[in-house]
């Protein structure tokens, strides 16, 4: 048991569990914790199981390569950091039972993860009334706000309000005609907004918006509809599995050869799952993508030792959300001394870190991460250089506060 | 389902007999131990949760012999009921919990008198349609409910009531708080087994049609056996919110309704400890499996159709046939 | 709003329906003869798109996939009637209803395990590719194939049941099984065709759905809600029944995505809750089965 917790910095299937098991192996021997009380302890949700289960493991191999790197530097103020992965299964109810765990029996000094927005809210809501601090590092404009906003809580991944910002900059013209398929859910709702803002600010047309129930396979009874608003653009505004269906079956209908797809979030894995076919010369946002190396020395470094630790393998968008997610906090700790909490949130406050994707920091007022935005199209199959060659970097959007809702407008103090 | 007639073949077997008697004491006495038997307390909140509307369940399932796939949906109202409460109208934790129950309760009785007409596999896709509808529901009345990113900001801290104060955040002190809902609800249901409307629904369970002709207004036992489910199903949803804090929207999804199915079924139907058994033994094999194998479901649905093959008993069921074949 | 939107919207709910009909037709099939109710009606149907996948892979030929398929996971369907679902006959009709609960969990993590849990691309064959100008508008070719393929799936098995001397005993069968066994006919028999029957149909609706739906473990999950939508609105087991109720709802569905595009998920259920409350045995259904 002790020797497969040392052995966590490889990244397999096997190594997530052996540190699963490890973490049940503390909860069965509470003296074993308390004998490890110099370890900073994280703790990770992530839905190792479910539709996403690609996405989590990604997410996990970054959170300990980041785990990794500050151990070989020799810990934080000489503790070793241990990470405890947990499955929250996609399921809201799973993450606030493993969190509660995660707190009360492991004591962990904090959380970090989720990737659904449902998830990331109800650990927020359990760390929030317990005091742990918590990066968030799922997608969500709701994170923000005044209602749900916790002292305790960093949101590390962009939020809908950002991406649709970026990516509307760059797709969007004097003019434009848009039409918008909208997710009839509040992620969805998010990005509709985001998307409406950016095309009064730019002078595009709105021609409608059809919302779709959430979680719908077939998209077919949308599309003559959508085809009869003549758009220049057609913004697919949903997540995962959603997206994939959406955009094939749009693709199906021959609405490309008539208008440009756009999405506020391209997925590696998505793009992975469903082919260079229907991807083909969609353009959306993203936090990370690793072609981003040629430009940024930080990407390269964070590429280049994930590549040592994972076989060559490249790290995606929301694997990276991992790394820059534990990273800002151990950095936050190392320059807190330490794991008091205040101590560390001043830290994380005040930090300014270019760990992956150029330079970072979270804002005061909402905690919200300020960072670059990518605008990627997909490539054609036949210009993709390499295996992992997806996209083209549109645009960079730099890190500004101006591409995200000001501290007075979400409620809060600035 | 062949479930076996406890109340009629228990026969002049004094063990068994006494520990009959004693079901509601021996049972809590069982709860009380279960914090420190599971890896943590919140899985044993759970354990104790999901066992309560297992226990729910069983009384409709297990001793009604009426196969619902919905109740999902009260479970999800009494979670829901509470939440919205105390998180908008700032109603003392109790009274939100009095609520939950009631509304949970409410709709059970509106959902029994539109499905009880239907009968065997229809009955079964009635609940499931009726339930599957509030869950959608919920879904698009987000501005209430929180739709998909589930209900929150209602966390109670701590407990007041008539000057107590208990510190809710301690998952010790919250777990037997919760535990002696659950505890009351237990005796509850034992008190109805022990009543003559008791054997009514077993006489309903084992022969419709003779119950019928002894006399018995088949309709109205069903419909206020459904309803007392739907109240402790209620109940456990009010006690899941309380004490994770947030309500999922999943918690209304049928895949719920199934696994409620699946832990009563695990247990022991028509048993009076089974549904907890079966809630400990599912939450713990769910548990344990998914630390060597992120396809823990291929486990637990496995051990499901083997226990449909071979044990349609249950666990509980099976120990208590087997002792009392001894 | 224009008269040719209207025209092409109801073309879209009749090809959905189509779809739909498709998918509830292993559903209906099974329940009709053996009065058991499939829960992993969905997961073999996603299960059926893997294979279709899978052989399409192997052979690189979509129309491979689209005949192996179907009637590979029929065999297999017919190995679980016979070591699963058999034992249970005697017992409750409850029984086989939680066995195939349990066996979809066990299915769909079965595929997670040998194909991963992502999903895979299957691109619509280039034959059936682009789209087809209908006068009204639009379509996909595919989707047009789909709904002629359906066409004859349904009039190959209405052909089959009620033109052969297999059909009349499956008719029998399903009225009473105890007569058919002392007139000395191998019911058993006739269950497992029939159980194998309605699993390759479904695998077929699988196959069929998965270049417009994209491959992925959970593809059966809404497949499920869908079939049990249609089936219980037609009647459970009354062919007729499915196809009028498949129509039926594709027609909502896409009705209501004009008018009330977020309620096209909602309606399809209180079509059923409302179906169930005024005429509880469906449309087409007998009442008292079951």
């Amino acid at each position: 048991m002790m020797s497969s917790k040392q052995g966590k910095s490889g990244a397999s299937r096997r190594d997530v569990l052996a540190g699963l098991s490890a973490g049940t192996a503390l909860l069965a021997m509470p003296w074993v914790a308390r004998a490890q009380g110099e370890t900073i302890r994280i703790g990770f949700p992530t839905p190792l199981t479910g539709p996403f289960a690609a996405e989590a493991k990604d997410q996990v191999k970054s959170a300990e390569l980041a785990v990794k790197l500050v151990n070989d530097k020799g810990g934080i103020a000489g503790r070793k950091v241990e990470l405890l992965v947990r499955d929250d299964k996609l399921n809201a109810g799973e993450a606030a039972t493993r969190t509660l765990e995660l707190i009360e029996k492991d004591k962990v000094h904090a959380v970090v993860g989720a990737l659904s927005s449902a998830v990331q809210l109800a650990v927020n809501e359990v760390t929030r009334a317990r005091g742990v601090i918590y990066v968030s590092i799922s997608q969500s404009d709701t994170i923000n706000e005044v209602k749900d906003f916790s002292r305790f809580t960093f949101h590390e991944a962009l939020n809908p309000h950002m991406t649709t910002a970026a990516v509307a900059k760059h797709t969007f013209k004097q003019g434009t005609k848009v039409a918008y398929l909208v997710a009839d859910y509040a992620y969805g709702h998010e990005m509709l907004r985001g998307f409406k803002r950016a095309e009064a600010a730019l002078g595009a047309t709105g021609v409608g918006e059809i919302l779709h129930p959430f979680g719908a396979a077939d998209y077919s009874t949308f599309m003559p509809r959508l085809r009869s608003m003549r758009p220049d653009i057609l913004c697919i505004c949903n997540f995962g599995r959603d997206q994939a269906n959406a955009i094939k079956q749009a693709v199906d209908f021959g609405m490309k050869q008539q208008m440009q797809i756009v999405v506020p979030v391209l997925l590696h894995n998505q793009r992975l799952a469903i082919g260079p076919e229907a991807f083909e010369g969609v353009i959306g946002g993203a936090n990370y993508y690793w072609g981003l190396e040629e430009a940024i020395p930080s990407a390269k470094a964070f590429n280049d030792a994930f590549r040592a630790a994972n076989g060559g393998a490249v790290p995606t968008d929301y694997g990276a959300y991992g790394f820059t997610g534990v990273y800002s906090l151990l950095l936050a700790m190392e320059k807190a001394g330490g794991t008091d909490t205040d101590k560390v949130i001043a830290a994380l406050e005040e930090l300014q870190y270019d760990i992956a994707k150029g330079p970072q920091h979270y804002r005061k007022c909402d905690h919200q991460s300020v960072q670059s935005v990518l605008v990627l199209e997909s490539k054609k199959k036949a210009d993709m250089g390499s295996e992992a060659d997806f996209f083209r970097v549109v645009a960079t959007e730099p890190a500004s506060e101006s591409i995200l809702r000001s501290c007075s407008e979400l409620g809060l103090p600035a | 389902m062949t479930l076996s007639a406890q109340s009629l073949d228990a026969g002049p077997r004094p063990l068994r007999a006494r520990l009959a008697a004693r079901r509601v004491p021996l049972s809590i006495l069982a709860l009380c131990l279960l914090p420190w038997i599971l890896p943590s307390e919140a899985l044993a909140v759970n354990v104790l949760v999901y066992g309560l509307v297992a226990v729910g369940y069983n009384l409709l399932f297990g001793y009604t012999g009426l196969l619902s796939f919905g109740h999902a949906a009260f479970f999800g109202t009494g979670a829901y009921v509470t939440g919205i409460a105390i998180g908008r109208f700032d109603v003392p934790w109790f009274a939100a919990l009095a609520l939950g129950v009631a509304a949970g309760g409410a709709l059970a009785f509106v959902i029994g008198l539109l499905s009880i007409r239907t009968r065997g596999i229809y009955f079964s896709m009635v609940t499931l349609a009726l339930s599957q509808l509030v869950y959608y529901i919920a879904l698009q009345a987000s501005s209430w409910t929180g739709g998909e990113n589930g209900l929150r900001g209602f966390t109670v801290s701590e407990l007041n009531l008539f000057g107590w104060t208990v510190d809710f955040l301690d998952p010790v002190k919250k777990y037997y708080v919760i535990m002696v809902f659950a505890a009351a609800a237990l005796w509850f249901v034992s008190r109805i087994l022990n009543s003559p409307f008791g054997s009514v629904i077993e006489a309903i369970r084992e022969n419709e049609t003779r119950a019928r002709a002894c006399g018995y207004d088949v309709e109205r036992t069903k419909l206020i056996s459904f309803t007392l489910s739907g109240l402790i199903c209620a109940l456990a949803g009010t006690l899941f919110a309380l004490h994770l804090a947030i309500v999922p929207l999943d918690i209304l999804h049928y895949h719920t309704s199934g696994m409620i199915v699946m832990m009563t079924l695990l247990g022991g139907a028509g048993s009076f400890f089974g549904p907890f058994v079966g809630a400990f033994a599912f939450l713990l094999m769910e548990d344990v499996v998914s630390l060597w194998t992120p396809h823990w479901q291929i486990v637990v649905g496995s051990v499901f159709i083997l226990f449909v093959l071979f044990l349609p008993k249950g666990i509980w069921g099976t120990l208590m046939a087997w002792r009392a074949g001894r | 709003m224009d008269a040719e939107l209207i025209a092409m919207q109801l073309f879209s709910g009749v090809a959905l329906g189509a779809i739909l009909i498709m998918v509830a037709l292993g559903l209906s099939i099974i329940f009709g003869m053996l009065g058991v109710v499939n829960f992993a009606h969905g997961a073999l149907f996603m299960v059926g798109a893997y294979a279709g996948l899978w052989v399409a892979s192997l052979t690189g030929s979509f129309w491979w996939g689209l005949l192996v398929a179907p009637v590979a996971i029929g065999l297999f369907g017919m190995a679980i009637e016979r070591v699963l679902i058999r034992p249970l006959y005697r017992r409750s009709v409850d029984d086989p209803l939680l066995l195939t609960f349990g066996l979809g969990y066990v299915l769909v993590e079965a595929v997670r395990i040998a194909f991963g849990s992502d999903g895979i691309p299957f691109p619509t064959p280039p034959e059936l590719a682009g789209v087809a100008d209908l006068g009204i508008g639009f379509f996909p070719i595919y989707r047009l194939f789909v709904v002629g393929v359906v066409a004859a799936v349904l009039i190959l098995v209405w052909l089959c049941l009620e033109k052969t001397r297999f059909g009349l005993i499956v008719r029998a069968g399903a009225r009473d099984p105890l007569i058919m066994r002392v007139l000395g006919v191998d019911i058993a028999g006739v269950w497992l065709l029939v159980f194998g029957l309605g699993v390759g149909l479904t695998a077929l609706g699988g196959v069929l759905a998965a270049p417009m739906r994209n491959v992925n473990p959970e593809m059966g999950s809404l497949v499920l809600a869908e079939a049990f939508v249609v089936t219980v609105i037609g009647g459970m087991g009354s062919l007729v029944g499915a196809v009028v109720a498949g129509l039926l709802v594709g027609v909502a569905i896409s009705m209501t995505a004009l008018f009330a595009p977020e309620m096209a998920t909602i309606v399809m259920f209180a079509l059923m809750a409302l179906v169930l409350l005024v005429r509880p045995q469906g449309l087409f259904g007998k009442p008292g089965r079951a």
